[in-house]
């Protein structure tokens, strides 16, 4: 009997799959999830991109152009990071992760299921502010395989390290109710002192310094290289786009995410056991 | 030994300075429907968590199909159902979705539009789970909980907010799967389901096993008095008699022939439950809460 069983349990990996189709199911039916990790990031756009449309930053570069690379890469931030760190809380809280922890799925499975949706999101998001930032801010598709290869890596490592990141921070907020509160001033902070809301060169230095340490200013500074003019360089504090730098910097941070995701994740609220 | 589905051998879990478990022990044969009965805060939920691996002990033994529950493995976890409390999740999807879905899990699950069909959501298997009324919620609970074919099923109050029909249906249900010979733990709040649906049951109080016993046995129920009630010049009248057929046929010769509103009662299991933890109570110095 037993190994019968044991023959027959279904693998990992197609759980796995599973995962990924009932979680992106659940995803896109919650109006509410779907209004915030699509429609606001558009609507951020439209009010900055109008209010600084005709703001110069260097030769050819309008602010508007440089805020679109920045909200791209703010959007792995939000359909990584803030999406799990708000969502997980709440499966915590109404018995979802409860229920899992009861059941043959494996955990390996749950995060596949995560990282999935995580990526279909971003994919999703990012064609609509790419479109957008086309018809109206005056971005052009990245032009040379480099562009394309740079575009795919940073967000590949980007939507990999916040992923790790989003799980691990899921502990930290008290209560499922209160899970925005917590993570939204954080993504605001990053974006503030990364360069997506503001040209990075022109930031005080020591918030350069402070964003440096985190990973949003290194994939906003990528995507700059992405959807950017090669001149556009010239505006980087190190006037270069230091892709080497940005690579390894992303790369540590999966590592970190790796680490802290394993060491902290928890399936039952805190003090209930 | 190879006939004990459970095993529970003197289990204690403390929280902080309170033993919500004080020594537990009890045996479940394979095809057993063993019930906890207890008032609120008294163990049945830590220790039949502690069973579904949900919970850790501080000491004692506990094996659920000859392992340790705080070693299960996936293969251990597919040969066990568990219907938790109340759960709000998998609200976006639709009950058939969530079924399928589950089945997947699992190396031998039942047939996902059968289950639906067992619980009774047949009707509403294209709904959204968030619109289902309470009672029907706890049935897509009761359908999780089995989809996988489990040989040991836990149930943690599975008829809360069931109307009487709905009740009725669910306990055709256990009993179905009882035939099949899966071993049952259930936790509930009523009697008449331990009465109806159990082998044996056990009282548990303050963290122990107060009695553990058939429902008709539990309490000395079987050897205690029947109460015996009749109506007499418009007056409800009543006796309790350790010999019922004699008083009803007594009072047949006094009224020469029918007894008007006649009821003869042995003791009810609430009655006898009620009495053993008023004497835990007492046993304890009384010093109730």
């Amino acid at each position: 009997m037993s190994t019968d069983v044991r023959l027959h349990i279904p693998s990992t990996v197609s759980i796995g799959r599973r995962r990924i189709i009932i979680e992106l199911k659940q995803f896109f039916r919650d109006k509410n999830s779907a209004l915030w990790n699509f429609a606001f990031p558009v609507i951020l756009l439209v009010i900055f991109g109008s209010v600084f449309s005709g703001q110069q930053i260097g030769p050819d570069i309008t602010f508007s152009r440089y805020f679109v690379a920045g909200m791209i890469a703010s959007g792995v931030l939000y359909t990584s990071f803030q999406n799990l760190a708000i969502a997980i809380p709440l499966e915590r809280e109404d018995g979802t992760l409860k229920r899992l922890r009861g059941t043959p799925m494996p955990k390996v499975s749950y995060f596949i299921g995560k990282i999935g949706t995580v990526f279909v999101a971003y994919i999703a998001q990012v064609t609509i502010l790419i479109t957008v930032g086309i018809l109206f801010y005056g971005i052009k598709l990245p032009s040379t395989a480099l562009q394309w290869f740079t575009f795919f890596w940073a967000s590949v490592l980007g939507l990999v390290a916040c992923t790790l990141l989003g799980i691990a921070f899921s502990v930290v907020p008290k209560t499922g109710r209160g899970a925005s509160a917590v993570v939204s001033p954080i993504v605001l902070v990053l974006q503030f002192t990364s360069g997506v809301f503001f040209v990075f060169s022109q930031l005080p230095h020591w918030m350069q310094v402070f964003a440096s340490f985190f990973p949003l200013k290194w994939l906003a500074q990528a995507m700059r290289s992405v959807f950017l003019p090669e001149a556009a360089a010239a505006l980087e504090p190190s006037g270069s786009w230091e892709l080497g730098m940005c690579a390894l910097m992303l790369f540590i941070w999966v590592i970190i995410g790796l680490v802290l995701s394993i060491a902290v994740f928890r399936w039952t609220p805190r003090g209930s056991n | 030994m190879g006939d004990v589905a459970i095993r529970v051998k003197d289990v204690r879990k403390r929280y902080g300075d309170l033993w919500a478990l004080d020594g537990v022990s009890f045996d479940i044969a394979y095809g057993e429907c063993f019930s906890l009965l207890g008032p609120n805060g008294a163990g049945k939920t830590t220790i039949t968590e502690i069973l579904e691996g949900y919970r850790s002990r501080d000491a004692g033994d506990a094996e659920v199909l000859g392992i340790d529950p705080a070693h299960a493995d996936r293969e251990w976890k597919s040969r066990v159902g568990i219907v938790l409390q109340s759960d709000r999740d998998l609200g976006d999807l639709t009950v058939s979705e969530a079924v399928h879905h589950f089945a997947g899990y699992y190396p031998n699950p039942r047939n996902p539009d059968e289950v639906i069909d067992a619980v009774g959501l047949t009707e509403k298997r294209k709904s959204r789970n968030e619109k289902l009324s309470g009672g029907q919620r706890r049935r897509l609970d009761v359908a999780l909980g089995i989809i996988g074919r489990p040989s040991v099923l836990f149930l943690d109050e599975p008829t809360t907010g069931f109307d009487p029909e709905a009740r009725r249906d669910f306990w055709d249900l256990i009993d179905g799967l009882k035939s099949e010979g899966t071993t049952i733990l259930l936790t509930t709040h009523y009697l008449e389901e331990a009465e109806y649906l159990a082998d044996r049951v056990a009282v548990i109080s303050r963290g122990r096993v107060v009695e553990c016993d058939t429902p008709a046995r539990l309490g000395d129920r079987q050897k205690g008095t029947a109460r015996v009630t009749w109506l007499e010049n418009g007056h409800h009248r009543e006796l309790q008699t350790m010999a019922p057929t004699k008083a009803v046929s007594d009072l047949s010769a006094r009224f020469d022939g029918e007894i008007p509103g006649l009821t003869v009662q042995r003791a009810r299991l609430e009655d006898v439950y009620l009495a053993l933890l008023d004497g835990d109570r007492y046993a304890e110095g009384g010093d109730s809460e």
